[in-house]
């Protein structure tokens, strides 16, 4: 879950990093007053706000008002403005990089710093990045930390608060489940001290049972995708316009892969997962139909899920409302022969492999 | 042989009295693998499909004769039980777990990687079908039996249906599996494609190995550099899933997203070819590499 910079300031605050004091509002009359110059942002999910018009500065609350006014309601990469952090601006000597993330393939936490901040991270060079994992048993050791501040030169109290920030923003990363925590800049302001001018943070879904208070940014998803995930189905939609549902997520990927290959183009990604309860299966369906693909490609491997109660389930939910568009289907597995039979009876085009299907499903979304 | 599993294999059930647990505990038991206990906190003294229930582990480590303690565990716990329950698993001298539970938090997958790495403990998963070893009729986990045969091709995978339908066609086909491994779908999991290469290169019932990969992470690019770099000489063989998966988009499984250009398909095909791993482009194709290869 990508939370707001704003969201992911408190929690930055709450761990007790220095951040510059902010307020977040949603209509220029909501600015009460400002103690000083304060920079207006956009609170999108996405990167590139401020080539997007999305970062303002005003030196006066009529000047502050009328950049709020300018910044709600842009629509900066697909994402509509709806509130912006009005928020002390800080005057910067340097920027510096700090992060902590989940590094899948070590199991580990990794810690990424660098002098060269203020720009994505993926652009820096290698060797300006220092990074170290840390084990999840001992924690950031005092090494570690004294190890950055070399490796980055910073001065010895400059060093001495980005140690401090560091271990703090360890302590939240593991008290807050976060796949990534970021600042980018971590300021160093004229006078030597050091503040967390931006915030980004990334919250593991799985651990949200501990975590209940969490708003999630607007889901970067479409509302059909939305609809999906309310009902638990995983589902995503795609560009072509070949409806794919199979069960699995290796498997759905799999048959999207296998219609690429014979010049088809899947328009979801539906897994239906290991669940052969009819009722679930006419849940799915529905929601492939509402993506109106013109060609449905259906592709079960029954190991553990029984063939013909998922074909019971789709005859129903086809003879009951119609499938809205031409459905071929492999069915293999447990009980496949009775499968076949059933769905059939349905008036469904049934094919023996998955390259066969694909090839069918093809052909047909060319002609439809 | 095989790997990880085999006629010594004993299991424990965490989580026996819950519908997954009895449901598995009976299909691996009739597979014929020797469940010998299962726990379940408060319902110790009980017995499922024939197996005592414990409450603790510890109990049930006490409760058994020492040749007939449990030397595998399996956990079907939900997920925010499931890191407490592997430590003690782990505490009372368990060193093989197969984590099935689905969800559980990545902080708590990093932790419990680290404490079996220092406990020198094989943890299949989380998120796994499990592990079978067929011809040992050892199987921990919940993968269909019905589809495997005896044989001496090793298969490693991150998928759950996906494997049945490579092991399926592979059996149809003639090639039976030694063991068969699913990693799990996870972004955080124990047991690596690399070990997992190790382990059936050292093997004498398998001649050769089956990745089945898809996209997220880097696992199968390490993999890749490891057959070289290990020198692994038994043939390897490959499918990745997700060629025309959208970047960005999260595919079913935790872990199968592509980031920032990282992750790709494209890039897993190429590293593994590049190791003189052969790719299939379509599940049903293994069959035929591997018969090209004389296999």
């Amino acid at each position: 879950m990508k939370l707001m910079e704003a969201e992911g300031r408190e929690i930055l605050a709450r761990h007790g990093i220095p951040v510059p004091a902010g307020r977040v509002v949603s209509a220029p009359g909501e600015l009460d007053g400002i103690a000083g110059p304060v920079v207006v942002k956009a609170l999108v999910p996405v990167g590139g706000r401020g080539k997007a018009g999305g970062v303002k500065f005003a030196g006066t609350l009529e000047e502050a008002r009328a950049r709020v006014g300018e910044i709600i309601g842009l629509e900066i990469k697909g994402c509509r403005v709806r509130s912006v952090l009005v928020s002390e601006k800080v005057d910067i000597a340097r920027e510096l990089y700090l992060s902590i993330s989940v590094d899948r393939d070590a199991g580990m936490a990794l810690l990424m710093a660098s002098a060269l901040g203020g720009m994505d991270i993926e652009s820096v060079p290698e060797e300006k990045i220092y990074r170290r994992y840390i084990n999840p048993l001992i924690g950031l050791q005092s090494y570690q930390l004294r190890d950055l501040a070399g490796h980055l030169a910073l001065e010895k109290p400059v060093g001495q608060q980005v140690s401090d920030i560091a271990r703090k923003l360890y302590s939240a990363f593991v008290a807050e489940d976060a796949e990534l925590l970021e600042i980018n800049p971590l300021a160093v302001m004229p006078g030597g001290k050091v503040v967390a001018a931006d915030a980004k943070a990334v919250i593991d879904d799985d651990s949200l049972f501990r975590h209940p208070g969490h708003r999630e940014v607007e889901p970067d998803i479409t509302p059909l995708e939305q609809e999906a995930r309310e009902r638990g189905i995983s589902f995503v939609q795609l560009d072509g316009n070949i409806g794919v549902i199979a069960n699995g997520a290796g498997l759905t990927m799999a048959t999207l892969d296998a219609l690429g290959l014979v010049g088809g183009n899947g328009g979801t990604f539906l897994d239906l997962g290991g669940t052969d309860d009819p009722e679930k299966v006419k849940q799915a369906f529905r929601i492939l139909k509402k993506a109106r693909p013109k060609v449905i490609l259906m592709n079960i491997f029954g190991g553990i899920t029984r063939c013909d109660t998922v074909a019971t389930g789709v005859h129903e939910v086809v003879r009951s409302e119609g499938a809205g568009a031409p459905v071929v289907a492999r069915i293999k597995g447990w009980y496949e022969e009775r499968a076949r039979e059933i769905l059939k009876d349905a008036g469904l085009i049934t094919a023996t492999t998955m390259e066969e299907a694909a090839r069918k499903a093809a052909e047909l979304s060319r002609e439809a | 042989m095989a790997i990880i599993l085999d006629r010594d294999t004993r299991v424990m059930v965490q989580g026996i009295t819950g519908h997954q647990g009895t449901q598995h505990t009976r299909a691996m038991k009739e597979f014929g693998t020797a469940v010998v206990a299962g726990v379940t906190p408060g319902k110790g003294g009980t017995s499922v499909e024939g197996v005592p229930v414990f409450n603790s582990i510890a109990e049930a480590m006490r409760g058994l004769p020492a040749g007939a303690r449990p030397n595998t565990w399996i956990c079907f716990v939900p997920a925010p039980f499931a890191k407490d329950a592997s430590y003690e698993a782990m505490e009372s001298g368990i060193r093989k777990l197969v984590i099935i539970t689905e969800h559980i938090p990545v902080q708590d997958a990093m932790q419990l990687m680290a404490y079996a790495d220092y406990k020198k403990a094989v943890v299949v998963g989380p998120n796994t079908p499990g592990v079978i070893s067929p011809g040992e009729r050892a199987k921990v986990g919940i993968m269909p039996a019905a589809v495997f045969r005896p044989g001496r091709i090793g298969v490693i995978s991150r998928s759950g249906t996906l494997t049945y339908e490579v092991v399926n066609s592979m059996s149809e086909a003639g090639f039976g599996q030694s063991t068969c491994i699913g990693l799990g779908g996870d972004p955080v999991v124990g047991t690596s494609f690399i070990e997992a290469l190790d382990m059936f290169n050292a093997d004498p019932g398998t001649d050769a190995m089956v990745m089945v990969g898809e996209i997220g992470g880097s696992a199968e690019e390490n993999a890749a550099e490891h057959i070289v770099s290990a020198g692994i000489r038994k043939p390897v063989f490959a499918y990745i899933a997700g060629r025309t998966a959208p970047p960005g988009r999260r595919m079913g499984h935790a872990g199968a997203i592509v980031l920032r250009g990282r992750g790709t398909a494209e890039s897993k095909v190429k590293a593994l070819t590049a190791a003189g791993v052969k790719v299939a482009r379509v599940p049903s194709e293994i069959s035929g590499l591997l018969k090209g290869a004389g296999l």
